[in-house]
Order: structure tokens, then sequence, then C-alpha cells
């Protein structure tokens, strides 16, 4: 049985954290260039009371109303995030609940970061095929900039708070998922992290620390180590491609649309040079929010759909990689 | 590899910085223009000019342009 994306919505929280904003705290930052390469204006953030499943909840609602979707229809709840309101209980069951869906329905947490969508896509797609579920609810949102250190201008100009749900369905939709390639690197776990708060290392009061480019963070933290992040993307989306390209039995050719993760525009740019992928064929919608972590990829197609790129259109390619290391790439066949 | 065309790459990365000021001995840390953005503009120059992957800890332990030149010459 087929599996297809009936419709995407998504939340952005109401403060706005903008160039001058940054410019304000970091005069010697010179934010407008910086902003001109990574492609990011302004990010969202998430306020002090607002936590993962506030805006999964908002970003939902939002997907019911706008594709006026009947909730008691929803039989799965997914749910990714990395910044959960609680250890435990799930996060997904505070949202099956928020949202009124049906008790008899299936939720789960799973943590992962900017390949997380493409995963999530994975799971519905399994669930749909194995017949458990017919209507899959997937929500994707993170609140990284409670993790971010306020000194930490790299980390603040990249990232920004996001919610976004999504519709997978074994009706038709507006597309039907392919085929998936995987990858997993557990040797890039250091270089992407936040150390403190878990149980190997509880939060405990730690110095900060100043980067050598003038960030500074402690072990409670968001810590990104730009260099090494650079160069796995460079290594790996390149050979994520290709493998794609090679499971789905399609040529780079037949690909109308590539969908990145949006991680910063400079990156996105240099792989897309990389893999010889033509401008006018990758997607870049990342201006308004900057880096949102797994809600990038729907935010992107949303976008993308709103600027009718996907309109007499057959073939998109997904890719998601980052935090883990993970990476996951699907094709998409545009109905 | 040659250290003149290595000097122009650099320079042609940064905006703002007047090329003169970028010789052999320039320590590259010290431009004003130097940040974590311009790091990875770095790292992206070696592998679209030179095929060579120049990892953050490369660049941590150099300390002049020409201390990058040897290792993407090394490592080329």
């Amino acid at each position: 049985m087929k599996a297809n994306i009936k419709a995407i919505s998504y939340y952005l929280p109401e403060a706005v954290l903008s160039n001058d904003l940054i410019n304000r705290d970091f005069p010697e930052w010179d934010i407008e260039k910086i902003s001109s390469k990574t492609g990011i204006n302004s990010r969202h953030i998430s306020a002090s009371d607002e936590f993962s499943s506030d805006m999964a909840v908002k970003a939902a609602e939002k997907l019911f109303a706008e594709h006026s979707i009947d909730r008691s229809t929803i039989d799965f709840l997914l749910f990714c995030t990395q910044s959960p309101d609680y250890f435990l209980p799930t996060t997904a069951c505070i949202i099956q609940e928020k949202l009124s869906l049906n008790t008899s329905i299936g939720a789960l947490d799973y943590n992962l970061g900017c390949s997380g969508f493409v995963y999530g896509l994975s799971l519905a797609k399994g669930l749909i095929a194995g017949g458990m579920a017919k209507n899959i609810l997937l929500i994707t949102s993170e609140t990284y900039s409670k993790f971010i250190h306020p000194k930490d201008k790299s980390n603040k100009t990249i990232f920004g708070d996001a919610a976004a749900a999504t519709l997978i369905s074994s009706e038709k939709g507006f597309c039907s998922i392919g085929d998936f390639i995987f990858g997993t690197d557990g040797k890039g776990a250091e270089n992407l992290i936040v150390k403190q708060g878990g149980m190997r290392f509880p939060v405990s009061n730690s110095n900060d620390i100043e980067d050598e480019f003038g960030n500074i963070r402690n072990d409670k933290n968001l810590y990104m180590n730009g260099t090494e992040i650079f160069n796995f993307t460079g290594e790996f989306v390149p050979k994520l491609t290709e493998s794609i390209l090679e499971k789905s039995n399609l040529s780079k050719d037949d690909i109308d649309l590539f969908i990145f993760h949006q991680a910063n525009k400079y990156m996105l740019n240099h792989l897309r040079k990389k893999i010889k992928i033509p401008e006018d064929k990758f997607f870049i919608a990342m201006d308004h929010c900057g880096n949102t972590v797994s809600s990038t990829i729907p935010i992107a197609v949303y976008e993308a759909q709103k600027q009718e790129k996907l309109t007499d259109i057959k073939n998109v390619v997904l890719a998601g990689f980052g935090v883990g290391y993970s990476w996951a790439a699907c094709n998409l066949i545009i109905e | 590899m040659e250290i003149n065309a290595f000097l122009k790459n650099f320079a042609d990365i940064l905006d703002d910085t007047d090329a003169a000021l970028i010789t052999q001995e320039t320590v590259f840390r010290d431009l004003d223009e130097w940040n974590s953005l311009t790091a990875l503009s770095l790292i992206a120059m070696a592998d679209e000019e030179y095929d060579v992957k120049l990892t953050g800890d490369d660049i941590k332990s150099s300390n002049s342009l020409n201390d990058i030149f040897e290792i993407i010459k090394n490592k080329g």
C-alpha cells in the first residue's frame, strides 16, 4: 500500500530574533554580511513558558484548520524532538491529550535532529505498509534556543525554534513517498551535543568556556563543532544523494527539485556545487526562520508548495543530515 | 600547488580585507574578518580548489597562512 503526504503546516513562535537584535548584543559581529552568507535574516524563539509540546500542538492545530483535517481520523502520532518537555512521560502522550486525539491511537517520541523528518516519513510508511495505521500525524518540534548560551553568537545566528506537522496517509495526497536510504555514524556524537542534562552528566555548575571564535558556552549548552560538521556533510551528503538516486532508479536529471536539510545557505551551496545540482533545482527557504533542525525540511516543502515549485513536476529528493551523526534521504513522487 | 595562487584563493574568500595584507606570514586569526564562517570558507576552498579535507584541528594548530599552505600541500 502506498504512503502519501497529504498536508503540511508549521508553526513559528512569536518572538523574533532579528539581525538588529543580534547586532546589539554583538557589535563586533558583522551580522548583515554573515546573514548574506548564511541566508538567515530572522529566527523565531520560543517563549520562556513555551515548550516542544506546546509548539507541536500549535503546528497540528494549524494543520487541521488549514487543510480541513478531521482529527478523529488520526490513528498514530510520531513525535520527533531532542528538547522534550520531560524525561518521562513521553511527550507524544501529552500531545495526544492536548489535541484531543483518539485514545485508540499509537503515539511515541523519537530523538533525532536534522535527519528526523525523513526518518519520520520512513516510520510512517512502514506503519501504513504493515497495515498498522492509515493516518499518521508526524510532528517535529524543537526549542534549541533554550540550549544555546546567550553569548554564543554563532549558534544564535543559525538556529531558530519551530514545529511542523505532517499528515501521512494511505489515501491520496500531494505526493507519494518512495524509497529510503539511511546512515548512522556515532563517531560524530561529540561534535554536536548538549553534554549535560541526561543521566551521564546531570546539570551541574560548569564554567563558561570561550572558543577560538569568541563564542561562550558551557557543558549545559548546545555545542556545535562547525568545521567538523561541515566536513561530515561534505563527505557524506554527496554519497547519500547518489545512493537515493540509485535506490529509486532515477538519474540526477530526473529530479525536479532537491530539498535538503536547511542547515545554512553557505553549506547548502557548497554541497550543491559538489553534487553538481543546478541552482534552479535546489530549494532554499530558511531566510525567515533559520535552521529549525528537524522542521527545516517540512517547512521548505510547505514553502515550495506555496511558491508553486511542486506544480507540474514529478520527482523530489529530500535529504536530512546532522546530529548523531545521522542521515537519511528519500524520494517523493508528486501526484 | 603554488603559494601565490593559494594566497589569492584565500584573499578571494574575504570581502573587506585588502589583498595586499594577505601574505605567507599573515596570521589569519588576527584578521578582522576571521570568524567561524571564514573558517568554513577556508575548508570549502581547500576542498574545491585542492580536493583536500582540511580539519578544524588543522586550522587550530596553524598560525600563518604558510602553515595552512603546507598542510594542504602535504595532504594533496
